[in-house]
């Protein structure tokens, strides 16, 4: 699937939700079900520094395709990174690059995405850009 | 006759709908809210008299100089200060702390001092003194506290001999609490001839503070933790010792001759406040302490300690809590966890409830070191608040637990 399906999927998953209980709690169980991250990938290279919660983002490239791993302490941070991971691993860096991520704020996760909130999105967001950046064309 | 419900009305933004749901306001030790006698002040003197201060002849200038000036002795009535030329206002207690240290620090401390800090300072309150020792080539030492969140004052009495000569102490500390016995401290500094800077940062607005009762040496607070603008806060020192500290900051206002051979510098409190003030902050500053003044700080304290201990009470009895500080003598602060959940995920889930906490490190990481976590949820109490908001507040969080155990 493409990096638009996988995030149409999303916010029709996120549609069945009215209340954000719900929400919040279809998020923490994604949290929960996020495949554990290989301990040795939980370096401090690999902490995205936030004062909320700690973040960890591994990335691996394996024929042409990004492969993402992650883990936090906080498990709304965690299902927020399942989401990404969800969307994004997989894909190739160019795709990576130029996707767009309307999915987060239609879904009703946008007062994550401030950069003074400091709880991590924006920073696993650019991360993952980051790494797709350093990738692409090799 | 202490009213809340009557409190309440004169604060607007406590009938604010937050996601459609009434506020719960608990991060009052991040800041407080200010009431509309504090707001219409300013906006009268943003409207009617701004000029600037202590330098024009005309009407406008002196009518905002006479309000500033008023505004410093309603402080120093406020905390019991001798004079008014031993109020400074700063820009917050950080900057009454840099201050200090600065200034003070230039005329007072050597090589092989020492300063003694408590492993509860918030960091404004262990930072300046870091950087201190680094210039000076001083030395910091640290008081630890118990897992109740009480000071170990047996390593106090320890730790003090003739080379400390400067002891910065919080009267109450942002994540536990606890209510330091700061006079007991004083006291003992002053045997040794050492000076003390209390952090009166979150006890200004709960404890009421007399500076010829405690003897301090410097006392610092912030406007806006007391119901005041924020931007404007207070360095109260003895005359004796600002008189023997040279200026900080350099510029106008502060100087009485400039000459490029030597210049000399005004007297106090304007030596040290260079540059065009935060005047209407002040005045504003000066509203909110007389706001707290007509309610009774005795009636305030009161109040806020019935509601700390029913707060307390409820909270205890939520399944898998986790406090952080739990000293005898207790302010109105509460740090708190819940087993398995990151407070954060608390922060996240109370604010969709419209209840505000605060979350994280607390400015205070030795403290988060002391109990080996990264982070913890604080509820912290105002004058307005009420039973019925901390019932809201302990149901959001056994709610919060239910949506973990689903």
């Amino acid at each position: 699937m493409t990096i638009k399906e996988i995030q149409d999927q999303i916010v029709e998953e996120f549609s069945m939700y009215d209340d954000w209980m719900d929400k919040y709690a279809y998020l923490i169980e994604i949290g929960n079900g996020l495949e554990a991250m290989d301990e040795a990938h939980k370096t401090e290279d690999n902490l995205i520094k936030g004062c909320q919660s700690r973040v960890w983002f591994h990335a691996e490239l394996k024929d042409g395709k990004l492969y993402f791993e992650a883990d936090s302490d906080a498990i709304i941070t965690k299902g927020i990174a399942g989401l990404l991971i969800r969307v994004f691993s997989g894909q190739a860096p160019h795709d990576i690059v130029n996707a767009n991520l309307d999915f987060i704020d239609t879904i009703g996760l946008t007062q994550h995405l401030s950069p003074t909130r400091s709880n991590g999105l924006l920073s696993m967001v650019k991360q993952i850009k980051y790494y797709a950046l350093a990738y692409e064309g090799k | 006759m202490f009213d809340v419900s009557q409190i309440r009305k004169d604060f607007p933004i406590l009938e604010e709908k937050i996601y459609g749901k009434p506020l719960v306001y608990l991060d009052n030790g991040a800041t407080t809210q200010r009431p509309l006698t504090v707001v219409d002040k300013m906006t009268e003197y943003y409207l009617r008299y701004n000029s600037n201060v202590h330098r024009g002849v005309h009407y406008l200038s002196n009518k905002c100089t006479d309000a500033n000036e008023e505004a410093r002795e309603i402080v120093r009535k406020f905390i019991g200060a001798a004079s008014a030329e031993e109020i400074i206002f700063t820009r917050g207690t950080t900057e009454s702390i840099n201050l200090v240290a600065h200034s003070f620090g230039e005329a007072f401390i050597h090589e092989g001092d020492e300063i003694v800090v408590t492993e509860m300072e918030h960091h404004a309150n262990i930072v300046p003194w870091q950087m201190l020792c680094e210039r000076k080539k001083a030395v910091l030492k640290v008081v630890p506290f118990n897992d109740k969140g009480e000071l170990d004052m047996e390593a106090f009495g320890k730790l003090m001999n003739e080379r400390v000569k400067l002891v910065g102490v919080a009267y109450v500390s942002n994540v536990l609490g606890t209510v330091n016995p700061v006079k007991q401290i004083i006291d003992a500094a002053h045997v040794f001839g050492a000076y003390v800077l209390v952090d009166g940062a979150q006890a200004i607005q709960h404890i009421p503070v007399d500076m010829q009762a405690l003897d301090c040496d410097f006392f610092a607070f912030s406007g806006h933790k007391i119901y005041g603008p924020t931007g404007v806060g207070v360095l109260y020192g003895k005359k004796s010792l600002l008189e023997q500290m040279p200026p900080w900051q350099g510029g106008g206002e502060m100087i009485k001759e400039v000459r490029f051979e030597k210049t000399t510098y005004n007297e106090l409190p304007f030596k040290f406040e260079a540059g065009t003030p935060d005047f209407i902050g002040v005045i504003g500053l000066g509203e909110a302490l007389e706001y707290v003044n007509r309610i009774g700080r005795e009636e305030i304290a009161r109040y806020e300690h019935e509601l700390l201990g029913y707060a307390m009470e409820q909270i205890r009895a939520i399944p898998g809590i986790i406090l952080y500080g739990d000293a005898a003598e207790k302010s109105s602060v509460i740090s708190f966890g819940i087993e398995g959940i990151h407070p954060f995920d608390l922060g996240t889930l109370l604010d969709k409830m419209g209840i505000a906490i605060r979350t994280g490190q607390l400015c205070a990481e030795p403290v988060m070191q002391h109990f080996g976590v990264n982070a913890m949820a604080r509820a912290s109490l105002a004058m307005y608040n009420t039973r019925e908001e901390i019932d809201v507040f302990c149901a959001g969080l056994k709610k919060i637990e239910q949506i973990f155990k689903m």
